[in-house]
């Protein structure tokens, strides 16, 4: 059934976007210059503002009564569907910043293809998600560069990064079966076919930034299945404490 | 957010007295003259070495006093109860800090950097509103944070959009325009509480209870007992005494909190009809001293968390010089 | 540890409906793309520019205040450069 399925995929979007920004916002009174605070607090809006339009989308399909917040309050570890690369803790600088590009260098593609989705509220997020990743990754690919080709210490830092990042990347290529079917019907991204231009990215970019693409080849995945790793429960430990402290309240 | 005027440097002021006396008299009577006149003063301008300390010390306070503020307030978004309530609490905090990053340019306006203004913040030469020495422990505070302190920080602001150094002014009407949003969200916020459940009612009461009377003493000691107030004045970097903007703060807040139905916990507090203002009871001047002198509950916090942020994110620092000495030539498209 | 010495670059603004940039503050960045990004950042959260200047406040160079009086003052006593001068009849007073 379409309309699960729809569901199913939203959710998972919105679960991507809500995670990843969520870490975003750790970094608040933590950047390394006031500039930067700023400039991450606009990326973890978007992140969040975008959450907030597929959750909607989601129950709006449903209608089960369900709002974005009872969403996004009200599921526990096993229901979240974001892929496992949101997840992680934020790390360093370095961290942060080649696990945005990672994952701008997907969503710009990703949302582009989103535009011609025949569903239209899916569309139009796409349309203005996509100017907001275009702008996440000329300021997340800048600063491959700087970060790559600018000290030792933040060439080392950011290279062990891109290592520990690497494995968690795959996953953003693999679809899961609702999304097959969508996909199919030209209702969702085909998201495989985006790993070439992905790839051509980072090749590209790490290149000038005289950066190394790993050969390793472990990867973990699982978050579509919710089978997370042990970082979302801490996560959502915080994330959700005053909805399930004082239930059904209005704030 | 505001600062104040502080009490800790009668011998900063009798340092400015004594090189006033050496001043060229005419650039000083030229000086006045222009201040008298409402003439704003720009970085360029010649000014009493007096004046240039004091507006350096207080455009400089107050970018701390943003900065820190980010603390106790980005200590909620985290755990924001709903994602509306998280993305507006993420845009305030940011506000604050851009409202750290105008007062810092404006500061540098007048020969100091950036760099020297944080090392004298960390070394506690410089000092910032000592509202933020307080822990904001619950949902509720947020809101109070924003209603109080932030209602607070409006008031000194706007008095302070007329002040005479033309950077500091231009950069109060830029945070003013953004500071009513602040505001208003936080009474939002109590508003919310306030109509729902009792475990809510409590909360605010509760907030309100912990952050009224530190709201008060953000407009600093009464005017008699500051050294640089008067000085101040004079220059018009003052426009308002801290007496009166308090008196103003505490006029308006009042049935605020009467609408909210929660009690502001001053049993002194009632409407005096024949002044037109609302009596108050007395200050702990002594806490406001303790803490502004770092024994409040969170000092060490506050400035240790800016430290490790500051110190965590010198490789990056580093990296942005070490890239630019490499690539000299990169440069942006053409307007 | 190495502290900045990141260039202070200085932020003009032109909104929609304005013909002019106007100085909206400044920032310090490490070159002319990053302080545009930066500017677009902390300026134009508000929907304020549609255009955004950024130049290094080094090359900024600005007039004197003690220069004023041979700077400014010949140009108060040429009145007739304002229209306010010329005092026409009220049937043509329309230009």
């Amino acid at each position: 059934m379409p309309s699960n399925d729809l569901f199913t995929y939203s959710i998972a979007l919105a679960d991507d976007a809500l995670i990843l920004g969520q870490r975003l916002t750790e970094w608040v009174s933590n950047a390394p210059t006031l500039e930067e605070e700023l400039a991450l607090a606009n990326v973890a809006l978007d992140h969040i503002g975008r959450a907030r339009m597929f959750y909607g989308h989601a129950g709006q399909l449903v209608d089960d009564g369900r709002s974005e917040d009872d969403l996004a309050f009200g599921r526990d570890c096993r229901e979240f569907t974001n892929l496992l690369i949101n997840e992680l803790p934020r790390g360093d600088f370095a961290f942060t910043m080649v696990r945005q590009f990672f994952v701008d260098a997907f969503n710009v593609p990703f949302l582009t293809a989103l535009i011609q989705s025949s569903e239209p509220t899916l569309a139009a997020i796409g349309a203005k998600a996509v100017k907001e990743s275009t702008y996440h990754l000329r300021r997340s690919r800048d600063w491959m560069l700087r970060l790559g080709d600018g000290s030792a210490e933040s060439h080392s830092r950011t290279q062990r990064a891109i290592d520990e990042l690497w494995g968690y990347t795959p996953e953003l290529f693999e679809a899961f079966a609702a999304e097959d079917r969508l996909a199919e019907a030209g209702l969702a991204p085909d998201r495989g076919a985006l790993k070439s231009q992905w790839r051509n990215t980072v090749d590209a970019t790490f290149a000038e930034a005289t950066l190394r693409c790993p050969t390793a080849a472990w990867s973990v995945r699982g978050g579509r299945g919710g089978v997370h790793t042990e970082h979302l429960g801490h996560l959502l430990a915080q994330m959700q404490y005053l909805q399930r402290t004082y239930p059904g309240q209005q704030w | 957010m505001t600062t104040q005027l502080l009490d800790d440097s009668s011998e900063q002021a009798r340092l400015d007295a004594r090189s006033d006396a050496r001043f060229d008299a005419r650039s000083d009577a030229r000086f006045d003259a222009r201040i008298a006149a409402e003439e704003r003063v720009e970085p360029k301008d010649w000014m009493p070495d007096a004046y240039r300390r004091n507006v350096i010390r207080q455009m400089s306070q107050h970018a701390h006093s943003e900065v820190i503020g980010m603390q106790p307030e980005g200590n909620w978004i985290g755990r924001a109860p709903t994602l509306k309530r998280k993305a507006i609490l993420l845009a305030k905090v940011q506000d604050e800090a851009g409202h750290g990053l105008y007062l810092y340019s404006a500061t540098e306006t007048l020969g100091v950097t950036r760099e020297e203004l944080v090392e004298a913040l960390h070394q506690g030469r410089a000092k910032y509103a000592s509202i933020f020495n307080y822990p904001s422990l619950t949902w509720a505070d947020v809101g109070a944070i924003g209603w109080l302190v932030d209602g607070a920080a409006i008031v000194n602001q706007i008095s302070l959009q007329r002040t005479s150094y033309g950077p500091y002014a231009r950069a109060m009407v830029r945070i003013c325009k953004e500071e009513s949003f602040h505001m208003r969200q936080g009474y939002e916020i109590m508003l919310t509480l306030c109509r729902g459940s009792d475990a809510q009612r409590a909360m605010a009461q509760d907030a309100l209870n912990r952050w009224w009377w530190p709201s008060l003493m953000m407009f600093g000691p009464p005017d008699a007992e500051s050294a640089h107030s008067a000085q101040s004045m004079s220059w018009k970097l003052k426009r308002q005494s801290n007496d009166e903007l308090r008196q103003k703060f505490i006029d308006q807040t009042v049935p605020q909190a009467d609408f909210l139905g929660i009690d502001i916990p001053d049993p002194a507090l009632c409407w005096n009809a024949s002044s037109g203002h609302y009596n108050f009871g007395d200050i702990d001047w002594s806490e406001f001293q303790r803490v502004i002198s770092g024994d409040g509950p969170c000092n060490r916090e506050r400035l240790s968390h800016h430290v490790r942020a500051h110190d965590d994110g010198a490789w990056v620092r580093e990296t942005l010089q070490a890239y630019r000495a490499k690539h000299p030539a990169r440069s942006a498209e053409r307007a | 540890m190495t502290t900045e010495a990141m260039p202070l670059f200085e932020v003009f603004i032109r909104s929609k409906r304005g013909l002019d940039h106007r100085h909206v503050g400044s920032l310090h960045a490490q070159d002319h793309r990053q302080a545009l990004e930066y500017a677009r950042d902390t300026y134009t959260r508000r929907g304020e520019g549609v255009s955004i200047w950024v130049v290094a406040s080094s090359d900024i160079v600005a007039s004197q205040e003690s220069d004023s009086a041979s700077f400014y003052d010949p140009l108060d006593d040429k009145p007739y450069r304002h229209a306010t001068f010329y005092k026409l009849p009220d049937a043509v007073d329309n230009m």
